[in-house]
């Protein structure tokens, strides 16, 4: 069924809410493979049927019917708590209100995969977190609350969060809808440089310019996916960021 | 997983709501102290009486004057003297149970010494009255049946009439008092005995000789109650019944008569009053138990609240690996800890509010090892109950509807 550089393969996935006497297809027999390395952009307008299907494949939500193997496993099979550790272990996820926990520091927000990870021991838990939020570029800011945090300096602290477990694919969710464009970009330079490192990055969006800088985009429209394309002029955030207007720098550094 | 890590999240989420476990604490903190306090009451008094009847002896049988019936018309117990010191000298020859009679007669008086003066109980007695009501003599000498034939003006005093009169720490022995106008000689200082189980000062006394008491100072020939000792506390029940039919015989009382006098022994007072304090006790510490389960209610309200105030942390925590079971744990650790907590300084402001009633209400409260482990158990108890449900609440959620709960 699954070849060894498929990361993620869904077959014929559907997904139907029963809203009263009438049924809602959120997803219509959605059949997809991403490979190990991927960076694709799934694209569609509201109600199309994108975030349900990024939450599927990141284990959140359940399909009705279909077939879904992440990493060669049938997560269909899986029970709660299989679920919830397959989650901890491989999947890192970003949203777009962040989702990270208030009135706690950025260190204690990002420790918290490894906390429900038994093996790992208080010191390496620190050291990774601090490490993950150094990869960020928030070294200076652990002991930070998130309301001492600007927004893109809160998406980060929730990607290191994502990043601390290692794991084998990223899933954002609208990770730059609530960010100006400076912070925006600065989300997709270390995309680019995390997908660099080879981990698989599976990010909704439908900000056309920021799905340039993934490698692949997916248009989905009413719960099907509609096209698939290998992005023609990728952008690259290194080569962006300096080009934006200069004022956007000074209200993001404050 | 770990359960220390899931201790360490319980503590980092509790440590963000200090406010709010503080008064959840508060209602366990109440709960318990009350409990322990109020047993420490209960305990304490029940104690204190029980005390106060082995020191007044155990086998003190108390002979007082009964109703009479008058033409038809009965009066209440005590209302008529009907008692004589001939009953008593009789009881003392012809009851075979009883080691030592003493008719009592009593009257309160103002004492002068010198310059002072005091208002105190004269009671007069024979010398047998001071063993039968296990009474000591401190310093001086007791009276002696010589005193008593010759109604001699001589008395002992108790410690409060002493301190009173000549001061702290001055021996009275030898110096004279003038009760009522006449001049008594004390002879002798009885040893402190405290309060009695209501409050009474046992200190405040002047006992003399019965013949002195009632012909210098009373007219009439009844007696306020006769004190007298079984020779067992075995003996007891066959010293009333024998004294009942002693004394009818006495007051020449026919078979449809009912008895003009009351016989109780000293067993029988702290019986009542032990039941009423075991009532008492009862009804505080179930009135402290309604509070405590009222802390508890408290406890789940707020965790029910706070499961749905965190239903989107809860959300969060699941996304990146908690397990139902991990949540449903930090909930629970979390409850449990409040009333763990809670029941600890509960039971150090209890021992607090007991000391302070001991010490400024002057109410005998003793803090039992029983009571305070009940109190943190059913505390603890308390924590793990009301805990359950708003955790279990919290475990069942959804990850995805946590996530997008607003």
């Amino acid at each position: 069924m699954t070849t060894t550089n498929n990361l993620i393969s869904v077959k014929n996935l559907s997904k139907v809410y029963e809203m009263g006497d009438f049924e809602v297809h959120a997803l219509r027999d959605v059949t997809l493979e991403i490979q190990k390395g991927s960076f694709v952009a799934v694209m569609g307008p509201s109600g199309s049927g994108k975030s349900t299907f990024m939450n599927i494949l990141g284990c959140l939500d359940n399909p009705t019917s279909g077939e879904y193997y992440l990493d060669g496993i049938d997560v269909l099979k899986l029970d709660k708590n299989e679920l919830a550790t397959l989650r901890n272990n491989k999947i890192g996820f970003i949203f777009q209100s962040f989702n990270i926990l208030p009135r706690t520091s950025a260190l204690e927000n990002v420790e918290l995969p490894l906390l429900y990870n038994g093996k790992i021991n208080a010191k390496e838990r620190t050291e990774r977190a601090s490490e993950a939020l150094r990869s960020v570029g928030l070294a200076d800011r652990l002991h930070y609350l998130p309301s001492q945090l600007s927004g893109g300096q809160q998406q980060r602290v929730a990607i290191a969060r994502a990043l601390v477990n290692n794991p084998l694919i990223i899933m954002a969710d609208e990770p730059t809808g609530n960010l100006d464009t400076h912070a925006s970009y600065e989300i997709m330079d270390i995309f680019q440089q995390l997908n660099g490192k080879g981990i698989t990055i599976l990010m909704v969006t439908h900000e056309p310019d920021i799905a340039d800088f993934a490698l692949s985009n997916i248009l989905f429209r009413d719960g099907q996916i509609i096209s698939n394309e290998t992005v023609q002029n990728r952008k690259l955030a290194k080569e962006e960021l300096p080009k934006l207007p200069s004022i956007k720098m000074e209200v993001t550094a404050k | 997983m770990k359960l220390l890590n899931l201790i360490k999240i319980a503590s980092r989420s509790l440590r963000k709501n200090k406010m709010r476990v503080f008064l959840t604490m508060l209602g366990i903190i109440i709960g318990v102290a009350s409990v322990i306090s109020m047993l420490a009451i209960g305990e304490g008094s029940r104690q204190n009486i029980e005390a106060s009847v082995s020191s007044l002896g155990t086998n003190t049988v108390m002979i007082y004057p009964g109703s009479v019936n008058q033409g038809g018309v009965r009066m209440g117990a005590g209302s008529y003297s009907t008692l004589t010191q001939k009953d008593a000298d009789v009881l003392a020859t012809r009851c075979e149970y009883l080691t030592e009679v003493s008719p009592v007669v009593m009257r309160s008086s103002q004492v002068i010494a010198g310059s002072q003066n005091w208002h105190t109980m004269v009671v007069g007695g024979y010398n047998s009255y001071i063993s039968i009501r296990s009474l000591k003599i401190e310093s001086g000498n007791l009276f002696s049946s010589g005193d008593q034939r010759n109604a001699a003006k001589v008395c002992v005093i108790g410690q409060t009439v002493s301190t009173n009169l000549f001061g702290e720490g001055t021996d009275p022995v030898g110096q004279f008092i003038r009760i009522n106008s006449i001049p008594f000689r004390v002879i002798g200082l009885l040893e402190k005995k405290g309060q009695n189980t209501f409050g009474q000062d046992q200190d405040d006394i002047i006992i003399a000789p019965f013949s002195t008491v009632q012909k210098r100072m009373l007219s009439g020939m009844y007696v306020n109650n006769i004190l007298a000792s079984s020779r067992s506390e075995g003996d007891m029940e066959n010293a009333k019944e024998q004294v009942t039919e002693i004394l009818r015989l006495q007051h020449k009382l026919g078979q449809e008569d009912e008895d003009d006098f009351t016989v109780r022994s000293q067993a029988d007072i702290a019986n009542v009053f032990g039941s009423i304090s075991k009532v008492l006790t009862i009804l505080l510490a179930s009135i402290a138990s309604i509070s405590l389960l009222v802390g508890g209610i408290g406890i789940m309200n707020i965790m029910l609240v706070s499961v749905t105030e965190r239903t989107r942390e809860i959300g969060i925590r699941m996304a990146v690996g908690a397990k139902s079971r991990d949540v449903l744990f930090q909930f629970m650790i979390e409850s449990v800890f409040i009333s763990f907590i809670g029941g600890l300084i509960g039971i150090l402001f209890g021992i607090l509010v007991s000391q302070l009633v001991a010490r400024f209400g002057g109410w005998p409260v003793v803090i039992t090892a029983s009571s305070v482990l009940l109190s943190f158990a059913f505390s603890a108890i308390v924590g793990i109950f009301f805990g359950w449900y708003p955790a279990r609440k919290a475990a069942g959620l959804n990850p995805i509807d946590a996530l997008r709960y607003e």
